[in-house]
């Protein structure tokens, strides 16, 4: 169906684009010149959460400052209001010192080198690439462009911050985390209901710890209290039909926790590789500590009536070589002195939990973050945050600042997306060994997802941003194409951040997969290709375009003159020399003067894109 | 810098330059051990390698109505039973021809699970674990991909028409993910250049010297090699786009009357490519079969994919025998749980993890035999529900057979990414089923 409309756009000729005046409308974002920053998709209004941001922060520390933005010589219409309210600078400068002051320490113990200051267009292709999960789109570069250097990063991170875009990209992500990738149980479980729900709560910026305590307490129907889904997702015929209180302990435990302790369910720890307790006190993790835990989630009971309820349904387990099953009470396996005695199972575990002196939790939810951002978690897995080995230093500050700010996930966002290592570059001219990327004195490579491969594919063949308000057929390109492609490439699931590296399906996908060559042929209405061999001044200038909607950066010197040698070779070897046609010509617009010309050049932009979405450069964030 | 471009840049990709990059890549082990072994000396046939063809019966098959009939009581419903090929041996009438192919294989009918969900059941039959969060098992021809080197041109693990939930690598690393193709009546999805040859081999040359030169350029050291093998990856793609083998996918190059004893449908030609691909070196295939979910209207439902499965099995089974791979070759027909024994209000039979079949064949697997039993005047007290079924095993007692058949130890104990050791199978393999 989608492919059949693209055929079909594909038949209506560039004349009637241009009768309906779409032509000027395609060249802005080509265009260096940026017309406007705040007109345009990239400056509309999105859903802003300006009132609703931060709603629980402490007042004491933060304020409100503004980032201005600059006027734009050639901008028509100033758009009242442009500027970005974005928390108090200091305190977000103060938390990155703290973080960059922890990471210069571990940088200066292991005695490795630290590479310099990526450039600017780099770093924002990491950003985009983290927030809403593709590359930057050629007219959000152009609009950068126009800022001051220094206020660029910050400038988009903040719009980024906003966009719907994000809310929906980190929607899909936390959902994983919490309840998986599945379908789950059919009658009980609204997947989507629940991942929209964590979008409009990111949109809205809602504090991270009362949305887990909202998931863990949930009551009432899955259709119609969405954090519910959190407990009926584990509901299988296993547990008659109810919530599974061990499934539920072992998702609390690595997401909430950052603790694998999922091993306990069935023996004692005899590998000390679950040690609970307390500082001092620390112990091999048992068989009780994991069904202690899973005891406060017993008596959250469904019925089709009334979802989920609080009943008096004891927990009873049998343990390994025990000789019948007993009631298992409620338990916690370290710090209990922070559990309430009062209220009931769930909504004690959930006090317990996201407790400002619960270090773990803070763990857990910085890590998350952090590898949101980077693609890796700062320790060896997301979840595995041991209590037996200190928390890594820069964590450990990211965890305070996220208790300190309220449990704000967007100040995590600045602080890391402002730290320095965040914004090294993945180049050195020193010998860049992997002991450089475990210590983050590079940036590390890390393989794009499925999801961000095709999604920063679409968008590199559009020259505007791909996002709600694009057109109904990109949309629905995105969202077929997205699908097919990631089923083909391999859904990675839930494992958000194990390091593989490429398969031979993978690369046979990008080399002669449909999604490639929909997005890289010549289609005058849609593809980037066809509009920057309409409208760029010279094969330099096309050039230059597909690098930018590609891999975000400009094309240096020698890639210029390859490929300008390749875009004159297919013109010249096309133009019957009796034309008359000389090189003079095809350093213009060579497209609107001579048809057979353009054809062969836009088939060389098409080889172009080709090469590029198909490179490590690509598909690989660095 | 400029270079020409008709530098023959397929030659640039030739076995020889595959050995190369391939040394050391987990996924290509093999395979240049095996281009080796053949360059050394065409015409070499080493002691066979084993493999496996799954046929995945997607849904949940009913033993009632395939591997354990128990017609004329409470539960039989409308099935009635035949004899088959293997003394003593009696299945469904729904499948006739796998009837006749009975004597090459075993049946296993007390096979007792712990997940009934669609999902939770497809990974733990898939995998003999059940599901964990903190870590995907590997599917069983992962494991032999894993443990044993020999291989082909093109990916050593292949699902057909693959469901909701294709064989996966998990913590062995997605280059042991099976490689999904479709109808094998169309081609071989993603192989075909889009563009024509000079253009695609200019592509290339592109990619390769000017785009992957530059981005290696002052990164990770041996960037290729140790962290994305990008390039390796790419050149052993363009390998398995010009093999030969790849005509291992196109059915159409059997005789008619081959192509019809598998039966007009996907799923047949799935089979019959299934063969074909062992016989170029494949080490697994999957073909998956759905339709088997017959919450209502279990009898026509059941039959409907029995009448596709039959003729396919059973002509894969010969198949394999008149080409001399069945020694060498284990198929497994198995679903993801069997059905409830009592019919529903809607004539129809729900999920039952508590006494279901899967049959086994060729490899070493006995000929003709019979492991365990179901009742059919069981008491089905809602309590006890494996009441009547005799010499249970579990799911990993089933893998552990699989791996045995295959000649692998199930013992082995391997380190998972994060360091945790793990068997390759929990269970005990069957050992009255094997050595046939």
């Amino acid at each position: 169906m989608i492919r059949a409309i693209g055929q079909f756009l594909k038949r209506i000729t560039l004349l009637t684009a241009v009768a309906f005046g779409v032509a000027g409308y395609l060249a802005t974002g080509l265009d260096e010149r940026v017309r406007g920053i705040d007109s345009g998709p990239w400056g509309r209004t999105t859903k802003e959460s300006g009132n609703a941001d931060l709603p629980a922060v402490n007042p004491g520390e933060m304020s409100i400052v503004t980032v201005t933005v600059p006027p734009v010589a050639e901008q028509p219409k100033p758009v009242p209001g442009a500027s970005i309210r974005r928390l108090d600078d200091a305190s977000v400068e103060r938390a990155i010192a703290k973080f960059d002051a922890a990471m210069a320490t571990v940088w200066k113990e292991s005695g490795v080198e630290v590479a310099s200051e990526a450039d600017w267009m780099t770093i924002s292709r990491r950003l985009s690439l983290a927030l809403v999960g593709s590359g930057l789109p050629l007219e959000e570069i152009r609009a950068l462009q126009a800022l001051p250097a220094q206020q660029r990063i910050q400038y988009q991170l903040e719009r980024l911050l906003r966009d719907p875009r994000h809310h929906d990209y980190w929607g899909e992500r936390w959902t994983r985390a919490v309840v998986g990738a599945n379908d789950g149980p059919f009658i009980a479980y609204r997947r989507r209901r629940f991942r929209l729900w964590l979008s409009d709560q990111i949109a809205a910026n809602r504090r991270i710890d009362e949305l887990v305590r909202q998931m863990v307490t949930g009551r009432g129907l899955p259709t119609d209290r969405p954090e519910v889904n959190f407990l009926t997702v584990t509901m299988d015929s296993d547990e008659q039909g109810q919530p599974d209180p061990v499934r539920l302990a072992a998702r609390t435990s690595r997401v909430f926790l950052g603790l694998r302790i999922d091993c306990l369910q069935c023996h004692d720890d005899f590998l000390g590789n679950a040690s609970l307790g307390d500082n001092g006190e620390l112990r091999e993790g048992t068989q009780q500590d994991f069904h202690s835990l899973a005891a406060f989630y017993s008596p959250a009971r469904f019925n089709g009536l009334q979802g989920i309820r609080e009943e008096d349904h004891p927990y009873i387990y049998q343990y390994l070589n025990a000789d019948e099953g007993v009631a298992v009470q409620p338990s916690v396996p370290f710090k209990k002195h922070l559990l309430p005695t009062e209220g009931d199972a769930r909504q004690r575990l959930a006090i317990w939990l996201t407790h400002p002196e619960n270090n773990q939790f803070a763990y857990a939810i910085a890590n998350r973050v952090w590898a949101l951002m980077f693609g890796r978690a700062l320790t060896d897995a997301v979840d595995d945050l041991r209590l037996d080995q200190p928390p890594h230093p820069a964590l450990e500050v990211l965890a305070r600042e996220l208790v300190d700010s309220g449990y704000d996930m967007r100040h995590l966002i600045r602080v890391i997306s402002g730290s320095r290592a965040f914004r090294l570059s993945s180049e050195a001219d020193f010998e860049v060994t992997p002991n450089h990327e475990a210590n983050w004195s590079v940036f590390p490579l890390v393989r794009l997802r499925p999801e961000q491969v095709a999604a920063s594919v679409i968008q590199a063949a559009r020259v505007k941003t791909v996002d709600r308000d694009s057109s109904l057929v990109v949309q629905l390109q995105k969202f077929g194409g997205i699908n097919d492609f990631v089923t083909r490439y391999g859904d990675i699931g839930e494992d958000e951040f194990e390091q593989e590296s490429v398969t031979i399906t993978q690369r046979l996908l990008m080399l002669n997969g449909e999604l490639v060559r929909e997005q890289g042929d010549d289609n005058p209405l849609l593809n980037s290709t066809s509009h920057i061999n309409m409208f760029s001044r010279s094969d330099a200038e096309a050039i230059e375009n597909v690098y930018l909607c590609v891999l975000n950066r400009f094309p240096d010197a020698e890639e210029v003159a390859i490929y300008t040698d390749r875009l004159q070779m297919n013109t010249s070897d096309s133009l019957d020399p009796k034309d008359g046609n000389g090189e003079a010509d095809q350093q213009q617009v060579v497209g609107l003067t001579n048809p057979q010309a353009t054809d062969q050049r836009q088939k060389a932009l098409e080889d172009l894109f080709w090469v590029l979405t198909n490179s490590s450069e690509f598909s690989w964030n660095h | 810098m400029t270079q020409p471009f008709h530098c023959g840049t397929r030659a640039h990709l030739t076995r020889r330059s595959l050995l190369q990059t391939a040394a050391g890549l987990p996924f290509l082990g093999s395979l240049a051990q095996t281009l080796a072994a053949d360059a050394a000396s065409p015409s070499a046939d080493p002691a066979r390698p084993k493999s496996v063809i799954v046929l995945w019966m997607e849904g949940g098959p009913s033993q009632l109505e395939t591997f354990d009939p128990h017609p004329g009581g409470r539960i039989g419903g409308s099935v009635k039973k035949i004899q088959t090929s293997a003394p003593g041996i009696e299945i469904a009438d729904t499948l006739p021809q796998l009837a006749q192919q009975m004597h090459h294989g075993s049946l296993v009918r007390s096979i007792i699970g712990k997940e009934g969900d669609h999902e939770r059941a497809v990974y733990n039959i898939k995998t003999g674990y059940r599901p964990d969060p903190t870590l995907i098992h590997p599917s069983i021809g992962s494991i032999l991909c894993h443990q044993s080197d020999f291989g082909a041109d093109i990916p050593r693990h292949v699902s057909i028409l693959p469901g909701g939930n294709p064989a996966r690598g998990g913590y062995l690393g997605a280059h042991f993910d099976a490689f999904k193709v479709y109808d094998p009546a169309n081609p071989v999805p993603d192989v075909q250049r889009r563009v024509d040859d000079d253009r695609y081999d200019r592509r290339v040359q592109d990619l390769l010297e000017v785009a992957e030169a530059r981005f290696s350029r002052r990164r990770l050291v041996d960037l290729d090699r140790q962290k994305t093998l990008h390039a390796a990856m790419t050149n052993a793609a363009l390998t398995m786009m010009t093999s030969e083998q790849l005509d291992a996918f196109d059915v159409s190059k059997e005789s008619k009357s081959v192509r019809e004893t598998f039966g007009d449908s996907p799923f047949g030609r799935g089979c019959l490519a299934a063969a074909r691909l062992v016989e170029v070196g494949v080490r697994c295939v999957e073909v998956t079969l759905g339709g088997w979910d017959s919450h209502i209207n279990n009898h026509s439902l059941q039959s409907g994919a029995c009448a596709t499965l039959d003729p396919a099995a059973a002509a894969l089974i010969a198949e394999l025998k008149a080409r001399d791979l069945l020694d060498t070759t284990l198929v497994v027909i198995a679903g993801e749980f069997g059905r409830t024994p009592k019919i529903n209000a809607a004539e129809g039979r729900d999920h039952w993890v508590h006494g279901f079949s899967i049959m086994l064949a060729g490899c070493g697997i006995r000929r003709g035999g019979v492991h365990g039993a179901t009742a059919g005047d069981a008491d089905l007290n809602p309590d006890k529900p494996a009441d009547g079924v005799s010499d249970p095993v579990s799911v990993a007692d089933i893998h552990a057979t699989m791996l045995a058949a295959l000649g692998i130890d199930h013992g082995i104990e391997l380190q998972t990414p994060i360091g945790r050791p793990m068997f390759l199978s929990e269970g005990n393999p069957i050992t009255a089923l094997l050595n046939g």
